[in-house]
């Protein structure tokens, strides 16, 4: 089955290539935009680019709105391997820095930086590395890698990974296969710039130092496999392949099988059957990035479409909307229905989700139909099991068993038939007679299951922090309660050796305590003005707060009672905070009636921080005001208080009636009676 | 006689049948997780304790020991439906006493009004508020379960629970208008 | 602006459900004509019943299931099991065995299991099994080829037999089964299997005067034209060859080894293949694709099986054709079928390490 290198070159030479199984053959509509060279733009009013374009991480950006760049400026940074840079398509002002429609077929926003363009066009200092086959091959990586070259056939992973393999190459792939209809820039830009496409596969072919390069077109591009001929033919190392014209060729896993016979295995990358594989636009990219130092700041990318009166391909700068591409191209919007612009080819590409979506750098192909010329697909009709699909599919897999699993959402089935190693290539959806959306199908399951592990690894990580956290609490407990006997003990012995001094201190510490509760009261009954210790007003706000919610929900409240049980509180914060929680209470009654006119008036704010008090307590009554329903219980309980006013609040005026003096007393000792009672529970359950 | 013969035949049969069964049962004994951990395995780990008890893994256990299977509004009905299947049950719907399923959303402190009281750090059932006394803290909402438990605590109340948005990694192919109508 | 947005392909090849089983009816044309010219107008009048009864009763089921009856009865699917019920059955039997089998076929088979798509079995095939269960005399009315026959018929007699049991002349169906001579004649096969159980030899019984060289007269060209039309499919990729190919070989290989062993009680595979309703079976009735296998392994499993079957229950069976209990064995078998010959996905290899390990070694030294 795994053919020798010797076996695989001497067919190759012959021309005998594999084949792959199933695979479709739809028109290929290429001569659409492929008779005219490539064609230069006028800068467009504003360029978006995308901060991530590829597959893998995001760098960070390095640029401030408002900072002038040139071209080719860097924009973004990382230490990260998986990352790749961009870099300012042209010279101008960075206008904003934020998430803007994205080239992905959800069209949700990503990062995005725009560049107003001053029209200058003004590059940036080049670094060219003209001799580096003289200099580590590091050195040619890191170039690769700052030019921000990702894969430019569709995918979009990073070049300078593929470009430093850890095992050894037999074959290096140029993939010029181009197989989708419509797309013709790589057939362009092979047909133009042959020359510097060989001069990016020296690059690659010093840096992977493979036995053979292969360059592989498909048969439906005769001028394109004549260039590339005569350009690589004093390159004894370097064939240029011919194959098949058959959708998906130009898959990468599927052009393997067409020039090795090897296949990828699962879960596996090309070069595990040695077989590195770059595209034709990535290696002129190369070549642009060493040889002049010019980062990958425009593509070549197909105008086409029967609803464009001027289809070509253009040089575009990535980060150049659509909107101005259709422009050029003479988009006649009537001859579509419904608009509708393809981003890539029919069979692979996304139909983007406006006008603002930007080029970004895998982008090859704006195709934009006429109405009669891709029809809308019809109604999904029952599956009557033909089996076209199954004949039609590159990979083997049994496209309907994976229908039928995706709908019933079985996606454990569905994964038995190896859903994921489809490759979205379409030609099942493009076969099959009842129309039924397949891939779509089989994207909603992917994407679910996906979504699914990421909750499981999420779920794992969360169960393993409850479990750490647990663990670390029964260790404090533990701790505390080792540090109280010590202490006990201590004092034990402290008292036993002089027993007077320790009564002394105690009764200090009572008298100290009383003294301060006493203060405590004093500050919250008549909570004047003149308090102004910032400690006391915050304890008092966040006392009040809770106490208010306390209120809603007394009897369930157990986090609050627990908080209070850990932490000695300030016997004088005790006091204020139940004072409070009383007049909370009343509040919260209150608020049934009239909502918020009471709290406005009620209050006198006298400075800043008091207002913030005020501002966060009121913002709780409204809460509370919502939750009415739960506070028929303070409602009961605070009826009678009803009368006494704000006063007792840190923001109220001072006047008070005597003979409600008692009643406070009341509300204070029923709100420490209760959280007596809590911290009886507290301790039973410790007990436990 | 004959019954005599019989019989024997028929417990030397049994005798035969059985060894083989008691072989079996050794030889192909299938080594599974504990009832309760593969409950756990299904609990969405919020640690939310909108069931009823103070985590997942307690209500794990409650489950085992027969309590009702549609008590997690974090789940929802996938997570009943999953907890039908294990237990050979018939799945319900969600108790609506217990909460409503909601989409997921991860708490967010409004940075500038935190007083850096720590409740909701000790509130955090799984750790992932950071912060410490009298400085201002954060969620780290990579970490956090959306479980709702700090957002009580908070005294300044300077917590929300923000709905986790969609990024094109998480989104689900919805492209409303394709409409797929089955004939 | 915003633009539409949809899910690719956007591209799609313009070959609908309809068309597969509209180009499906249209090859079996041939065959039916040269069915019409050697076995008379039967078989029109019953197409034309069966197809009335389908459509009607597709619309019936489809309206009580809330479909939208009008779109599915232009998917064809009921227009050609009619069509393939019609010309399975003999051509002069009442026209109640034609409608009620074309109603058990789309009411019973096909809608109740859920409508197109859905049915475990060939709807044709599974009520022309009901019918021959249950009217086995109407059922194997077979009337001689018309060059043999003692009456001619027209398109009235035909329909007068159909609705009345008696010709426009007033032959009852029995005296048209008689040939020239005044014998009643039976199908070939049937004749041969009783001809076979008197304990003559092969060639003894091909003398019988339904045939002429060796071959069935009418049958023989009949089976040619289905042929045709078969492979007019395949070239047009309506039906794969697998179903076809894995028929033919299970029958040729299990005939030609009996033939082998002794010609004089076992027919040659030649008689198998060109007689019944074998290539009508192979190319048009097997290849039903709901209820067929839909791997290419399996397909050629499938119709292997059912090429076996037809060859065991015509040699040893009761019956004396058998495509249609063929059919539904190997129905009941798909699911193993397709369960066992899932084809090994890309990059799937077993072998793959081992020969990666070769390779390995290879490059040590």
């Amino acid at each position: 089955m795994y053919k020798q290198f010797d076996e695989i070159l001497t067919r190759i030479n012959d021309g005998k290539l594999w084949d792959f199984p199933g695979g479709v053959s739809p028109q290929g509509k290429k001569e659409l935009s492929n008779t005219t060279d490539i064609d230069r733009l006028p800068l467009p009013k504003e360029l978006y680019v995308t901060v991530k374009q590829h597959i893998g991480v995001e760098g960070h950006v390095e640029v401030e709105e408002g900072q002038q760049v040139l071209k080719g400026q860097l924009l973004t940074k990382s230490m990260n391997p998986f990352a790749v840079p961009v870099h300012a398509p042209t010279s101008g002002k960075i206008k904003s820095i934020s998430p803007h429609v994205s080239a992905h077929p959800s069209g949700l926003p990503k990062l995005t930086i725009t560049i107003e363009p001053d029209g200058l066009d003004k590059w940036t200092e080049m670094t060219p590395l003209s001799n580096y086959t003289e200099l580590p091959k590091i050195k040619t990586v890191e170039a690769i890698c700052s030019a921000g070259i990702s894969g430019m056939g569709g995918a979009g992973f990073p070049t300078h990974i593929k470009a430093s393999p850890k095992k050894d190459v037999e074959f290096l792939i140029i993939n010029g296969v181009e197989c989708e209809p419509y797309i013709s820039s790589d057939d362009r830009l092979m047909r133009e710039h042959a020359w510097q496409i060989r001069q990016g596969i020296d690059v690659l072919s010093h840096l992977l130092t493979p036995k053979k390069v292969i360059i592989a077109i498909e048969d439906n591009k005769p001028e394109a496999i004549k260039a590339m001929q005569v350009t690589c033919q004093e390159q004894d190392n370097y064939i240029v392949s011919p194959i098949p014209t058959k959708y998906p060729a130009g898959g990468e896993k599927q052009l393997i099988q067409v020039l090795t016979s090897r296949e990828v295995p699962k879960q596996g990358l090309p070069v595990d059957v040695g077989v590195i594989m770059q595209n034709v636009g990535t290696c002129f990219a190369i070549a642009d990035a060493v040889y002049t130092g010019k980062p990958l700041v425009e593509r070549v990318v197909t105008l086409t479409g029967e609803a464009l009166n001027a289809p070509r391909n253009v040089w575009a700068l990535i980060g150049t909307p659509i909107e101005h591409l259709l422009k050029q191209a003479d988009y006649q919007e009537k001859r579509q229905r419904n608009s509708k612009v393809i981003m890539g080819g029919p069979m692979m590409g996304f139909a983007v989700a406006s006008e603002q979506v930007p080029v970004i750098k895998t982008t090859n192909c704006i195709l934009v139909p006429a109405d009669k010329e891709l029809p809308e697909i019809g109604d999904e009709q029952p599956c009557i099991r033909c089996g076209a699909c199954a004949d039609a599919c590159p990979a083997s897999l049994l496209p309907q068993q994976l229908f039928w699993h995706s709908k019933a959402k079985e996606l454990d089935k569905a994964q038995d038939y190896n859903l994921f190693d489809c490759i979205e290539c379409g030609a099942c959806a493009f076969v099959c007679p009842s129309e039924i959306p397949l891939v779509h199908y089989y994207r909603i399951a992917k994407s679910e299951i996906h979504n699914q592990e990421l909750e499981k690894d999420q779920a794992d990580k969360a169960r393993e922090r409850f479990e750490a956290r647990k663990l670390r609490l029964v260790r404090e407990q533990q701790e505390r309660e080792e540090k109280h006997r010590k202490a006990a003990e201590a004092r034990k012995q402290a008292m036993s050796s002089d027993k007077g001094d320790a009564k002394d201190k105690i009764a200090a510490a009572l008298a100290r305590a009383k003294a301060k509760k006493a203060a405590a009261s004093d500050e919250a009954a008549d909570a004047s003005p003149e308090v102004t210790g910032k400690q006391d007003k915050v304890a008092a706000a966040v006392a009040r707060a809770k106490a208010k919610r306390e209120a809603a929900k007394q009897s369930t409240d157990s986090e609050a009672t627990t908080d209070t049980a850990e932490q000695p509180v300030d016997k004088k914060d005790k006091v204020a905070a139940a004072v409070a929680r009383a007049k909370a209470k009343r509040e919260a009654a209150k608020q049934i009636t009239d909502a918020e006119a009471t709290t406005d008036t009620g209050e006198q704010p006298q400075d800043k921080k008091d207002k913030v008090a005020a501002a966060v307590a009121r913002a709780k009554a409204k809460r509370e005001a919502a939750k009415q329903s739960t506070a028929h219980q303070a409602d009961a309980t605070t009826n009678d208080m009803q009368q006494t006013d704000t006063d007792t609040s840190v923001q109220a005026e001072p006047t008070q009636p005597m003979s409600k003096q008692d009643k406070i007393a009341q509300a204070i000792a029923k709100a420490k009676a209760k959280r007596d009672a809590a911290k009886a529970q507290q301790q039973e359950q410790d007990e436990k | 006689m004959t019954i005599f013969w019989a019989l024997v035949a028929l417990s030397v049969l049994a005798l035969i049948f059985g060894l083989i069964l008691g072989y079996a049962a050794i030889r192909f004994k299938v080594e599974s997780d504990p009832l309760v951990e593969q409950i756990d395995e299904i609990l969405p780990q919020t640690q939310c304790g909108q069931c009823g008890y103070p985590g997942c893994r307690p209500y794990a256990d409650a489950i085992a020991n027969g309590d009702d299977i549609n008590k997690c509004p974090p789940g929802g009905d996938a997570t009943i439906k999953k907890l039908a299947d294990l237990m050979g049950v018939e799945a319900k719907p969600l108790d609506a006493a217990h909460g409503e399923e909601d989409v997921k959303k991860v708490a967010f402190i409004r940075e500038d009004e935190c007083i850096g009281c720590t409740k909701c750090i000790q509130a955090c059932p799984v750790d992932a508020i950071l912060g410490a006394a009298k400085q201002m803290h954060t969620v780290l909402s990579e970490e956090c379960t959306g479980c709702d438990l700090c957002v009580e605590p908070c005294p300044v109340d300077c917590i929300d629970m923000v709905p986790v948005a969609d990024t094109p990694a998480s989104w689900r192919w919805q492209l409303d208008n394709i409409p797929i109508k089955q004939v | 602006m915003n633009f539409t947005r949809s899910s690719s392909p956007h591209h799609h090849i313009r070959r609908k459900t309809s068309e597969v089983m509209r180009m499906v009816i249209y090859a079996a044309v041939p065959g039916l004509m040269l069915q019409t010219w050697f076995f008379g107008w039967g078989a029109i009048v019953h197409l034309l019943l069966a197809v009335t009864t389908a459509v009607a009763t597709e619309a019936l089921f489809l309206e009580l299931r809330k479909k939208d009856f009008e779109k599915a009865i232009k998917d064809f699917s009921a227009i050609l099991t009619a069509l393939l019920l019609a010309i399975s059955i003999p051509p002069f039997a009442p026209w109640w065995i034609s409608v009620l089998g074309t109603f058990f076929a789309i009411a019973i088979v096909k809608q109740l299991y859920g409508g197109l798509g859905f049915n475990l079995f060939n709807p044709a095939m599974a009520a022309y099994v009901m019918l021959l269960i249950s009217f086995p005399v109407q059922m194997t009315n077979w009337t001689p080829p018309l060059e043999l026959a003692q009456y001619s018929h027209g398109f009235v007699d035909a329909v007068y037999i159909i609705f009345t049991g008696f010709s426009a002349e007033g032959y009852s169906l029995a005296q048209l089964k008689t040939d020239i001579d005044g014998f009643t004649l039976a199908t070939p096969l049937d004749s041969v299997k009783t001809e076979l159980t008197m304990g003559k030899t092969l060639t003894e019984s091909l003398q019988s005067s339904v045939f002429s060289d060796g071959l069935s007269i009418g049958w023989f060209w009949i089976n040619c034209a289905y042929l045709l039309g078969g492979l007019v499919l395949i070239r047009t990729r309506v039906i794969n060859w697998h179903i076809p190919g894995g028929m033919i070989l299970g029958m040729l290989a299990l005939s030609l080894i009996m033939y082998g062993v002794d010609s004089d009680v076992y027919s040659s595979p030649l008689f198998h293949l060109f007689n019944g309703g074998f290539m009508l079976g192979a190319f048009f009735i097997a290849t039903d694709p709901v209820s067929a296998s839909t791997t290419n392994r399996g397909r050629l499993i499938f119709g292997a099986g059912i090429g076996a079957w037809v060859y065991i229950i015509r040699t040893w069976g009761g019956y004396p054709d058998a495509i249609a209990f063929a059919v539904l064995v190997m129905n009941m078998a798909v699911p193993l079928i397709d369960y066992y010959t899932r084809p090994r996905t890309y990059g799937h290899y077993s072998e793959h390490k081992k020969s990666m390990k070769v390779a390995k070694s290879d490059k040590q030294p």
